[in-house]
């Protein structure tokens, strides 16, 4: 029975999100990393709120950051420990299309969770009601970004041991730009101006990063599986 | 025509040919950069707003133009490879990596201290220079990944892809940080600029800039030479090259 | 015109000659390490020629 591109990556979609519910923990910790981190910065620097307000965009900006770079390890991995990776490999669907269905799955999971509840953490850091919408539409457009990027890291290192600091070292100098024009985004709603441009930058670049994206991953997982 | 083409794709081919072209190319880079250094150090006259200090644009913008350029050039070498499946391309972009890693350390520090009189402190996430240290870090990846992998082949392959993924990325990178470099301009001009330049400035420093270019093919043929060496030990032209 | 005040360089001489030493030793670096991998390359093949040859006894 020979099933369409499109039914193929639907059923991947459905399948990994299925997957990815079932382990409920799995999925909250990115989440509470997201938290845990923001909270270093007031501990470590000052909870006056000004110059929190200040440090908002960027402290946002890099726990998110780092916090989808710490699940994008599990993007194939787990998956390869058990073979499923060959058998997709194997059964001839355009490895291309799975790779697609994988990745936005768990940006799904990951990112758009972080996305979600960045009110939470941005209210914690001063951020005013009225950014929110700029904050989380460039939040949206940036884990999209990264989940490009990180399942080409994830691609190249899925069979090493310690693959997921690799990964992060492969990975953050390529998301530096987006947390440029992101942040920058962040802050310019936060001081009332408009982000117009910033967001227009993070807009093509997700793009661009969508668009040649699956194929470096594809080529990735083909080169370490093969 | 194109036979000259095919030859490059051969290991033993090139294992001889940049033992040839090293000396030469090491003693022109010599002649220049000796050329380059002693007139810019010496014969130059002092900038009038920099004083002698501006003297280590004669280091510095040779070493941070070779190490983007070789960092481009890794990549060509390294989407060669990927593309026509050539081994020879994975040892190019393999023996260019350090090469140009130390060229962007060199940019970094001689920056840094140029920096140091100019604008007071050793570094001030001048675009320029913060440019040349995610270049840094791409370098790094790039070398972490190849010898990450147990099979050196498998590594090759992803370094390369890394690689390719990479130099499309670096114009991208450089014109997000001067953009966020310029967002947050203060009053002083924090650009490394090559001061207002008299034609008795340019001439020292174009040699030094095709010394060091020279010098890297040097190297490179230097370094080749191992990396094709590492990637054919076991092949039966290797005992001939070995054993004459 | 290599007077004394040539070494000073216009009192920037401990950020002008740091940075004229450090070039020339990455340069000399750069050969050396090259040269030493390849050494290394050789010894390596040399080994499995070796091995190569003693496994056909």
């Amino acid at each position: 029975m020979s099933v369409g591109l499109w039914r193929a990556m639907g059923l991947v979609l459905r399948r990994d999100l299925a997957l990815s519910l079932r382990r409920l923990d799995q999925l909250v910790q990115p989440l509470v990393f997201f938290l845990i981190v923001t909270t270093l910065f007031p501990l470590s620097l000052s909870p006056e709120s000004s110059l929190l307000r200040q440090m908002a965009p960027g402290v946002l900006w890099v726990a998110a950051l780092l916090a989808a770079l710490l699940s994008m390890d599990g993007l194939f991995r787990g998956d390869a420990e058990d073979g499923t990776l060959e058998q997709l490999l194997l059964s001839g669907q355009s490895l291309g299309g799975i790779v697609i269905a994988k990745t936005f799955a768990h940006w799904l999971v990951s990112g758009a969770a972080l996305v979600l509840i960045s009110p939470l953490v941005a209210t914690a850091l001063g951020v005013p009601v009225a950014a929110f919408p700029v904050m989380m539409l460039s939040l949206g457009l940036g884990t999209l970004t990264l989940s490009w990027l990180g399942a080409i890291g994830a691609g190249l290192t899925v069979g090493l041991r310690r693959g997921s600091v690799l990964l992060s070292l492969i990975v953050l100098p390529l998301a530096m730009p987006l947390l440029i024009f992101g942040a920058n985004a962040t802050d310019r709603a936060i001081g009332g101006e408009s982000a117009t441009g910033a967001l227009y930058f993070l807009g093509s670049l997700c793009l661009f990063t969508t668009t040649l994206a699956p194929l470096a991953a594809t080529a990735a997982l083909r080169i370490t599986l093969e | 025509m194109w036979t000259w083409f095919y030859r490059l794709a051969s290991p033993p081919y090139v294992y001889r040919v940049a033992a040839r072209f090293a000396p030469w190319l090491l003693a022109a880079a010599g002649l220049l950069i000796v050329y380059g250094l002693v007139d810019g150090l010496v014969f130059v006259p002092p900038d009038y707003q920099q004083g002698d200090a501006f003297r280590i644009i004669y280091v510095h913008v040779p070493a941070s133009a070779l190490s983007v350029m070789a960092y481009t050039f890794m990549a060509v070498a390294a989407a060669i490879g990927l593309i026509w499946r050539i081994k020879v391309a994975f040892a190019v972009a393999a023996a260019a990596a350090p090469i140009g890693a130390s060229f962007t350390v060199l940019t970094l520090v001689t920056g840094s201290l140029w920096g140091r009189p100019m604008w007071g402190t050793y570094w001030a996430w001048d675009p320029r220079l913060t440019s040349e240290l995610i270049l840094l870090f791409l370098y790094f990846g790039v070398m972490s990944l190849r010898v990450a992998f147990e099979d050196p082949n498998r590594g090759d392959r992803a370094a390369a892809l890394l690689a390719t993924v990479g130099v499309v990325n670096v114009p991208i990178i450089h014109f997000s940080v001067v953009w966020w470099n310029s967002l947050h301009q203060g009053a002083t001009i924090l650009k490394l600029g090559t001061p207002a330049i008299d034609p008795s400035m340019r001439w020292p420093l174009y040699a030094s800039l095709l010394g060091f270019l020279l010098f890297f093919g040097g190297v490179l043929c230097l370094r080749l030479r191992g990396e094709v060496l590492q990637r054919e030990r076991l092949a039966s032209w290797v005992r001939e090259a070995v054993r004459p | 015109m290599i007077t004394d005040g040539f070494w000073a360089m216009g009192g920037y001489a401990r950020y002008v000659w740091p940075c004229v030493a450090l070039a020339l030793g990455i340069l000399v670096w750069n050969i050396w390490s090259a040269r030493r991998h390849h050494e290394r390359a050789l010894a390596s093949a040399e080994r499995a020629i070796a091995m190569a040859g003693s496994e056909r006894k």
